[in-house]
């Protein structure tokens, strides 16, 4: 009930303020009588979103598709590497170093050079740019929450002649569950920017990224602009979804 | 004496008893007039210290030549100053940390063992719940890794909720329940094998004088029951008294043991009826002057905390 009303209260002003912008942005291209290749009023995007709904829809889902896979293959790794190097203090530091780079480097940078590792046909460089932009955060916020775990509760599990397993099982996945889920909301989105950016690059037909190119390189830039919208309500839906899944998990969890 | 006999159940650690006489304290060492080192000795320490090292290299003597006996049923409090090195020793007993020198056993065991073996149930300062885990379940943790049956479990947890007068608060979150409800199921869980020995960390020590009081007067009552052995570290000098059997008094830097006073507080369970007896009073006043150094007797003036 609480949670619900909060919830709303929290999502009023934001809304609010989406409703405002859009109304100036209509207004200013109107009134200002700017042109659609700069930018084109949102009404106009809207009428191209609902005119091209399907091909919108086809993309997005090869978008999603890769998105999803490479937001799951990173969320594997992320957890399971930062369960080693939770447990082994030499493979901590090594990867310290390795995600310091991979926090510098601009994953999709990455791209091309994966585009000519794999067949050019092959959705796979995209997966694996998502996977790459998905494990940092998951990594570093996992391995956070793992470090979490309170000195009276490691105590007790030794008092208890519980094993390693026993002890990570009942307690440090536990305590780093919230971290995990901290991460994994913000690689959600990050995934989806990395598969759509991804595409820029290269690779088959198909996908966001590459109608918003196409689009716009036949000068119909209120259609780029459709694809546009498609891609950041695609990467909401991966937000909202992983905040519904933190929901579901953390229910039973102490802070409520 | 027959009424404290009655709480030690091995007929050994009543002998020892019974040798003491009038003597009230025993200075400077833990250990009584026997040194018996058999199997009815819940734990034995042996000249043991402890050496810390910080990071920086710095040494801190935690603990020097601590010689200390708990017979099997004994209830001993722990008392002294903070940084005396109560905890510390008590992790010792508990294996949760080595000594630097000595030795020490639990129920004949080293310490490593009867961890190992689960000799002991234990309770913290801070009562350590899982906060992601009903009442219940965190009372049913013990059991459940050692492999009990899910319905000797379920048996067992309800007993023991009973026992702490929590019945109604099984399926409850640790963080809907006050400090003392919290307390008392870490201490429900301490019990949950049926341990022969506990061992508290001031328990009691974020409770209010109220709580305190009554949590003290329970756990008096679990032990009557239980006939387990006590190692109880506190700050407070009653109720250090209102719960031993003998009462521990360290001082700082090093860590050492200063003096160990016998309390003679008559019949087998404790009730609050003591808090005013003579031999209470008179307790507490031994246990204060042996805390501030002085020795004088006969100060036996009304206690205030
Ligand atoms: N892990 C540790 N590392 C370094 N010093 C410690 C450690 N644990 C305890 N000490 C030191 O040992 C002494 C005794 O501490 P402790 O046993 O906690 O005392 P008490 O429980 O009586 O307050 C203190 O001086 C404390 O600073
Ligand atoms: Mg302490």
């Amino acid at each position: 009930m609480r949670a619900a009303f909060g919830a709303s209260k929290g999502l009023l002003p934001p809304i609010l303020l989406g409703v405002f912008s859009l109304a100036i942005w209509q207004a200013a291209v109107v009134w200002f009588n700017i042109k659609p290749f700069i930018v084109p009023s949102p009404l106009s995007i809207g009428a191209q979103f609902s005119e091209n709904f399907a091909t919108v829809w086809s993309n997005s889902m090869v978008t999603g598709l890769n998105s999803l896979l490479g937001l799951l293959l990173g969320l594997v790794i992320g957890v399971c590497l930062a369960l080693i190097a939770a447990m082994v203090r030499a493979i901590d530091e090594l990867s310290a170093a390795v995600v310091a780079a991979a926090m510098v480097i601009p994953i999709v940078a990455l791209a091309p050079v994966l585009y000519g590792m794999f067949s050019a046909a092959e959705q796979t460089a995209r997966i694996l740019v998502a996977a790459l932009a998905v494990f940092v955060p998951v990594y570093v916020n996992t391995l956070k929450g793992l470090r979490q775990v309170k000195p009276v509760h490691r105590d007790l599990m030794r008092a208890l002649a519980a094993g390693t397993w026993e002890t990570t099982r009942i307690v440090t996945l536990p305590t780093a569950l919230p971290f995990l889920f901290t991460g994994l909301r913000i690689a959600s989105s990050l995934a989806v920017i990395a598969a759509v950016i991804a595409e820029y690059f290269g690779g088959p037909i198909g996908g966001l990224g590459k109608a918003i190119t196409t689009a716009a390189s036949q000068s119909n830039y209120p259609l780029a602009w459709a694809y546009v919208l498609g891609s950041i309500i695609l990467g909401l839906l991966f937000y909202l979804a992983s905040m519904g899944l933190e929901k579901l998990v953390l229910k039973g969890n102490s802070s409520r | 004496m027959t009424a404290i006999e009655n709480r030690v159940p091995a007929a050994q650690a009543s002998d020892t008893r019974n040798q003491t006489g009038e003597t009230m304290t025993q200075p400077l060492t833990g250990e009584r007039e026997s040194q018996s080192t058999g199997g009815s000795d819940a734990v034995v320490v042996r000249d043991v210290g402890k050496i810390f090292t910080t990071k920086k290299g710095a040494t801190v003597t935690a603990l020097e030549n601590i010689d200390l006996t708990v017979a099997a049923g004994e209830f001993v409090s722990l008392i002294g100053p903070s940084g005396c090195g109560k905890s510390t020793l008590m992790r010792l007993i508990a294996d949760l940390d080595t000594p630097t020198s000595g030795t020490l056993t639990v129920f004949g065991k080293t310490a490593k063992q009867a961890r190992l073996d689960q000799e002991y149930g234990i309770a913290f300062q801070q009562a350590g719940l899982l906060p992601w885990r009903t009442v219940r379940a965190n009372i049913e943790l013990p059991l459940e890794l050692h492999g009990f049956s899910k319905a000797a479990r379920t048996a067992r947890s309800r007993e023991l909720l009973l026992l702490v007068g929590l019945g109604d608060f099984a399926d409850n979150y640790p963080d809907q329940l006050s400090g003392g409800m919290q307390q008392r199921v870490a201490i429900a869980r301490s019990l949950a094998e049926s341990p022969n020995l506990l061992l508290m960390d001031e328990p009691f020590g974020a409770l209010d004088e109220m709580t305190r009081e009554h949590m003290q007067a329970e756990l008096a009552h679990i032990c009557a029951e239980t006939q387990a052995a006590v190692v109880f570290v506190t700050h407070s000098i009653p109720e250090a008294v209102f719960l031993a059997d003998r009462v521990v008094v360290m001082s700082p830097r090093p860590g050492r043991i200063q003096a160990v006073v016998d309390v003679k507080l008559g019949a087998g369970e404790r009730t609050d009826d003591l808090r005013e007896d003579d031999q209470f009073f008179a307790s507490v006043s031994e246990v204060r002057e042996h805390l501030h150094g002085t020795h004088a007797t006969g100060v036996r003036g009304v206690e205030n905390r």
